[in-house]
């Protein structure tokens, strides 16, 4: 019985539920809403030292025995992904403080960013496929509310094609459960695994297993990345950070739960992936090098680097995945910079072509330091966070012989190397156009959190000797799903 | 009229949400039978004057209620249990007898007065003019 892994959900809902009750008192709420995510991140990092001793951890709610009850799995694949979502969105909470208007404050704010932590959290922790729907659907809700308030026309017109299409996955999700009950009569992912293994996976099961690909594929925007660019450039930063740096992780590590646990056995499925991903990462460059607006490329730099983390998924060996772990943790704090510092940028400026802006270094250096910073990351040039993912996915894709793919992906980080270049270059150097006199002042409450995010940058591009027997530990279990199975139900069912 | 079916409506939903967990019902459907006692006072009389006799938020309603269910499953933490463990006890009370109270009661009121909340607040936001 391990009742704290259910804490980094749990608490977050708890706290979102008392704000509503505050919603006149945004100082309780902000203070409350912070707390929150970083207790939460102090939880999940106890827990990953903890599987790290002793092994994957597992809470049965009320005490209902797999593979009868709903469950929470805590392997360090998922606790590295939670405790990093955590960290990442109590910063970006930073942000939201100094820059979310009072009126949208009170509009429950807090409380939906706490929901969707608590989705997000949920969805990496559960070991049971309707819980899985259940908590992509907190997630998603919360997500629907986050970006249409404010009610401005674009969040709006995005509104409506984010819902449909995720309102269409989950539904296509819905109907791929009901499928896999129908033809195994369980719902626990490791009965799941166990039942796949017994029965081979033949051609009904392989049709199953493509249903949850293209439903996390929506989710995750590989290759079905259509609504990622706009739905993601429309909220307010704070927001769109959040977006950037955890909705479209839940999808990929979906899709990792599933390949790596249950539909194992048909090589060809992995095939397909490094040909989505392939796809994903070209169409991704191009969308990144066409735009003009600072938004919008950040947004397909989202998409790339969905490919990029699924390459370790098509290569799937333990080198690959300890890559792709790295990539996933390095991405989420990237992005949620990226996103910041893009959203900072149209602020000063007003405007949003990174043509019609230029010099911006003059007059804020710190942000345009640390755009160069993030972008030499997000390309992999050492010593920060991107270099050892990329190394490591690297050497996967030698070892397999996967050639084509180690081609495409490394070619896409010149691609993003590129499309960031070029807003930096264009931005921030030449000539200023903002006078002394007309500069708005940058205030320190905004650097903070974009300081903090920088730092965990550098940290964790020269720290990650520290993080590598978690990581290792993640990788493991992605490699040999027996540990999840035998933590899980134990030796007597396989 | 309206008023004797709206009582009918509210015993019939109490009725349902007692009878849950044992036997069909719950708080789910429970809760979704009160809601339609008040969607039908919504629609007989006008908003302001059902808000005159129910002056409460059913926003805050939906959230005490979810407040009231994950609060039944944290007391499970606390008393050293599975997350979500629910008991049971038998009590002897003088009018009903032997009576089984639990503390899936409570997390079920939670379950009732979140969909209460949540499909009153449905209802309104659908029926408020948006210039």
């Amino acid at each position: 019985m391990n009742n704290i892994l259910v804490l980094p959900m749990i608490l977050p809902v708890l706290v979102g539920v008392i704000l509503v009750f505050l919603r006149p008192y945004i100082r309780v709420q902000r203070v409350l809403s912070v707390l929150t995510t970083m207790a939460s991140a102090a939880v999940a990092a106890y827990c990953l030292h903890h599987i790290h001793l002793n092994g994957i951890m597992r809470l049965d709610f009320g005490d209902w025995l797999p593979p009868h009850g709903i469950l929470f799995v805590g392997d360090s694949f998922a606790m590295l992904l939670v405790l990093v979502a955590c960290a990442v969105s109590s910063i970006i909470l930073l942000y939201a403080f100094a820059t979310t208007g009072i009126e949208t404050e009170t509009m429950f704010f807090y409380p939906f960013i706490l929901f969707l932590v608590a989705g997000v959290n949920g969805s990496f922790l559960t070991g049971d496929l309707f819980n899985l729907f259940v908590c992509f659907e907190v997630m998603l809700l919360a997500s629907y509310v986050l970006l249409t308030l404010g009610g401005r026309k674009t969040q709006l017109k995005e509104g409506i094609t984010y819902v449909l299409i995720n309102v269409l996955a989950s539904w296509f999700f819905l109907l791929g459960i009901a499928y896999i009950y129908g033809v195994l009569g369980t719902l626990n992912m490791a009965h799941i695994a166990v039942r796949v293994a017994e029965t081979g996976q033949g051609p009904l099961l392989t049709l199953i297993a493509i249903i949850f690909l293209i439903v996390f594929s929506l989710k995750a925007g590989l290759l079905l990345y259509f609504w990622l660019p706009g739905s993601y450039s429309a909220p307010p930063t704070a927001v769109a950070a959040l977006f950037g740096a955890l909705l479209t992780k839940v999808g990929i590590y979906a899709l990792y739960r599933m390949f790596t646990l249950i539909f194992i056995h048909d090589p060809v499925i992995y095939k397909i992936i490094g040909v989505l991903a392939i796809v994903t990462m070209v169409a991704g460059c191009l969308g990144a090098i066409a735009y003009s607006d600072i938004r919008q490329i950040v947004s397909y730099n989202v998409i790339i680097s969905v490919g990029f983390v699924l390459t370790g998924l098509a290569i799937a060996t333990n080198i690959a995945f300890q890559g792709a772990s790295y990539y996933l943790i390095h991405d989420m704090i990237s992005k949620a910079l990226l996103f910041l510092l893009a959203g900072t940028v149209v602020y000063l400026t007003g405007r949003s072509k990174f043509n019609e802006i230029s010099g911006l270094i003059r007059n804020y250096p710190l942000v345009g330091w640390l755009f160069f910073l993030t972008m030499l990351a997000i390309a992999g040039i050492p010593p920060f966070s991107g270099f050892i993912g990329k190394v490591y996915i690297g050497l996967g894709a030698i070892e397999t012989g996967s050639y084509v793919l180690l081609a495409v992906s490394f070619l896409s980080s010149i691609g993003v190397l590129y499309s960031l270049l070029r807003v930096f270059l264009n931005s921030f150097w030449g000539e200023t156009i903002i006078s002394e006199d007309d500069q708005k002042p940058f205030q320190k409450k905004i650097g903070l959190p974009l300081v903090l995010l920088a730092v965990l940058i550098v940290g964790l591009g020269i720290g990650a000797e520290l993080l590598s027997p978690y990581i290792q530990d993640a990788a493991d279990t992605l490699a040999d799903p027996k540990q999840y199975i035998r933590a899980v139900i134990g030796d007597d069912l396989e | 009229m309206t008023k004797i079916v709206f009582f009918i409506i509210l015993t019939f939903g109490v009725e349902l949400f007692i009878s849950g967990h044992n036997n069909p019902g719950g708080g789910f459907i429970g809760g979704l039978v009160l809601s339609s006692a008040f969607v039908l006072l919504y629609l007989v009389y006008d908003i302001e004057t059902v808000h005159r006799g129910t002056p409460f938020d059913f926003k805050r309603v939906a959230a005490l209620g979810v407040l009231l269910a994950v609060g039944t499953g944290m007391l499970s933490i606390l008393f050293g249990e599975s997350f979500l463990s629910q008991t049971t006890w038998l009590v002897d009370l003088p009018v009903f007898g032997e009576t089984e109270l639990g503390t899936m009661t409570i997390f079920e009121a939670g379950v009732a007065l979140t969909v209460l909340g949540v499909v009153v607040t449905i209802i309104l936001g659908i029926s408020e003019d948006v210039e």
